[in-house]
């Protein structure tokens, strides 16, 4: 018997004798939240999470995106970033280098300043965002080197719960959920923002 | 010689990994017991945890719902397992990973090292898996000659250091931050000599160590939290982003994963996402949660591999009772909670699974004998039943468990002595009176009944039986 028929056998031996199986039921607990999905009560909501993980919010109007992103930049000194080729090019940032990733090696990345990129989906309840691999988040390693994460926010895109925004992403794609930036506290629990990912995390969400 | 069937259900083998430790629990207990440094650092720490995680939980309306819904999934897992891990096979096969089996730790080893050595590398950067600690793959690629990285914060610590780990989900909790301090210093060669103590200071010095080892290093291992039997997606949680750059930048990720961390669906996700961190960290959600199902072409490694383990898990699942262990999602929560675990920390425990879910999951996947002393491991206060996100009753697991441990031949020659004397009424008098006596003879027994008075005093028998007071008082008026 080779280890794969030996695993499954020892393991059909295990259940020999148990009752049959039941189905699941379906369970009581919350597949929605009581706000329907961009509801601006949901969208201040997140905002509070967000700011609560230490992520820095910009509530702004659709129009203003890209002059928003264009003074996060600057303020944070960043001089080049990164860009997934479908990022709307209305966002790009005008005064700073802007290098759109076409494959672009890890050191590469590594040596730029930050990354801008759109989302999937975001959770309210747990100031999460959602980044699925489109065309404008781009690789998952593009906004794991660069030391400074902007993510646009669309208002649609903002769901209360956990169980929704599962229900809307698609399986088979990398998902990155990101919850504010890194963090430990592995030392005497502390929480310490920073590790190995993005250090400083801002969220711009748009108003349609 | 006992015979070992292939298609039996198996306990993990001896002679490997991290399952048993090298002496009883109250022997080690009493040596951790007398570390004032590390019951102030477990104090400190369960104190905190539980804190957090209880503020956060009291957000969610419907936590017992979804304690509820946890459970249901994992038994309904459990029920039909054989066909769930062919359904993931089939799934991360379609997508373009590869699956091996392993029957126990040795043959995972081997697998992990020979697909290390077919990618022609000489050191893998690891993501913090309590599988890979319970087989003691490190030692097995060390002894390859391929160095492994733990990248987790304390994780590094504890490799640094020549350390255990000592909780789940903070293995470096009974370090503090001068000890701390103090390892990197020693262990790292880039060092600032001026670094300081404070934990954003120490956790930047990890992150210029690590730096080059995630960008040069062609082999990631990790474990999974979470693997979808419906689509093929492997999920893994953490928080520093170190997760993030094993799965992510190297050319081979190979996945090592306990039979067990199959769920059904894809919406089963729901369910545990929302459970695991809030019972584990404490946060609403933690900072990274990855996703990926098998090789996505241009994104990531694009060479994958998912080991599914089972190392004395079937014979878990042979236990009718014992079978919901195998529910534990690793969240911790049950040792904050622990009021031996707080004074002991999770070396006392021997194996890499400490705390209450330890001392009845070892003893599983070991075997009982081998783990004899951990279904006492706790006063059966209860506390763990109600922490866990999953609803495992570990109290009613301990006590089956102890009926299964081997028990002294001492105790039962006096149990059988006490049931024949309790049979003779007149016998039964005598012994009692002779109990009486027994009070000038101080709050300990003699040998080799010594052990049960070792950690309690014998209770005074009282100066009247019961027997004696009735013939006094209500005989035969």
């Amino acid at each position: 018997m080779n280890a794969r028929d030996t695993v499954l056998a020892r393991l059909r031996a295990a259940l020999a004798g148990a009752p049959p199986t039941v189905p699941v039921p379906p369970g009581e607990h919350r597949r929605q939240g009581d706000l329907p999905p961009g509801h601006p009560e949901l969208v201040d909501l997140l905002e509070h999470r967000l700011t609560d993980y230490r992520a820095e919010v910009h509530r702004v109007a659709e129009a203003a995106v890209a002059d928003t992103i264009a003074g996060i930049l600057t303020a944070a000194g960043a001089a080049a970033v990164v860009v997934p080729p479908g990022l709307p090019t209305e966002w790009r940032p005008g005064p700073v280098e802007v290098v759109v990733d076409d494959d672009l090696p890890a050191d590469r990345l590594a040596g730029l300043d930050g990354v801008v990129t759109a989302a999937a989906v975001a959770v309210a309840e747990t100031g999460t965002i959602v980044l699925d691999a489109a065309a404008d988040q781009g690789r998952r390693v593009i906004s794991l080197l660069p030391d400074l994460h902007v993510c646009v926010v669309r208002p649609d895109q903002v769901v209360a719960t956990v169980p929704e925004a599962v229900a809307r992403l698609t399986p088979g794609r990398p998902l990155t959920w990101i919850s504010g930036p890194s963090a430990t506290s592995d030392i005497e629990l502390n929480r310490v923002e920073g590790v190995h990912g993005p250090r400083r995390l801002h969220v711009v969400l748009t108003d349609g | 010689m006992r015979r070992t069937f292939l298609g039996m259900p198996a306990t993990a083998p001896r002679g490997v990994g991290h399952l048993r430790g090298d002496e009883s629990f109250p022997a080690a207990a009493r040596k951790a017991l007398g570390d004032a440094q590390l019951r102030r650092n477990l104090r400190h720490a369960t104190t905190t945890i539980r804190a957090k995680s209880g503020a956060v939980i009291g957000e969610v309306p419907d936590w017992q719902e979804l304690r509820a819904a946890g459970r249901a999934i994992k038994s309904d897992t459990m029920a039909r397992l054989p066909e769930l891990l062919e359904q993931l096979e089939a799934a991360v096969t379609g997508a373009g990973g590869t699956v091996h089996w392993a029957t126990d730790a040795v043959q995972a080893n081997r697998i992990v090292t020979d697909l290390v050595r077919a990618a022609g590398a000489d050191r893998v950067m690891k993501v913090k898996s309590m599988a890979t600690q319970e087989i003691g793959l490190n030692e097995a690629l060390e002894a390859a000659g391929i160095e492994p990285v733990e990248t987790d914060l304390a994780e590094l610590i504890v490799q640094l250091g020549r350390d255990k780990p000592s909780h789940i989900l903070v293995p470096a909790i009974h370090r503090n931050r001068a000890e701390i301090r103090e390892i990197f210093l020693r262990e790292m060669p880039d060092v600032d000599a001026a670094l300081t103590d404070e934990p954003a200071a120490l956790a930047a010095a990890a992150r210029r160590h690590l730096r080059r080892t995630f960008l040069s290093t062609k082999v990631a291992v990790s474990g999974a939290n979470f693997a979808v039997a419906e689509t093929g997606a492997l999920a893994v949680v953490e928080s520093e982003g170190n997760g993030r750059m094993c799965l992510t930048l190297p050319e081979t990720l190979i996945t090592v994963m306990g039979v067990e961390k199959v769920i059904p669906t894809w919406d089963d996700l729901g369910v545990f996402l929302q459970l695991l961190p809030r019972a584990s960290t404490g946060e609403r959600m933690n900072p990274y949660t990855s996703m990926w199902t098998g090789v996505t072409p241009g994104d990531g490694p694009q060479q994958v591999h998912l080991v599914l383990l089972d190392n004395g898990r079937s014979a878990v699942l042979a236990d009718a009772v014992g079978r919901q262990a195998l529910h534990c999602i690793r969240c911790s929560a049950c040792l904050n909670v622990c009021p031996v675990y707080e004074r002991t920390g999770g070396h006392a425990y021997g194996s890499v699974y400490p705390g209450p879910i330890g001392a009845v999951l070892s003893p599983q996947l070991t075997g009982v004998a081998d783990n004899a002393s951990l279904p006492y491991a706790s006063s059966l206060c209860g506390a763990c039943y109600d922490a866990c996100p999953v609803m495992i009753n570990i109290p009613e697991l301990l006590v089956h468990l102890r009926s299964q441990a081997p028990h002294p031949r001492s105790e039962a020659i006096a149990m059988a002595a006490a049931a024949y004397t309790m049979d003779h009424p007149r016998l039964y008098a005598v012994a009692q009176r002779a109990a009486g006596l027994g009070r000038v003879a101080g709050p300990a027994l003699p040998p080799p009944l010594n052990g049960w008075t070792a950690s309690r005093d014998l209770p005074a028998a009282p100066p009247q039986t019961f027997r004696q007071w009735w013939s006094e008082n209500r005989s035969e008026s």
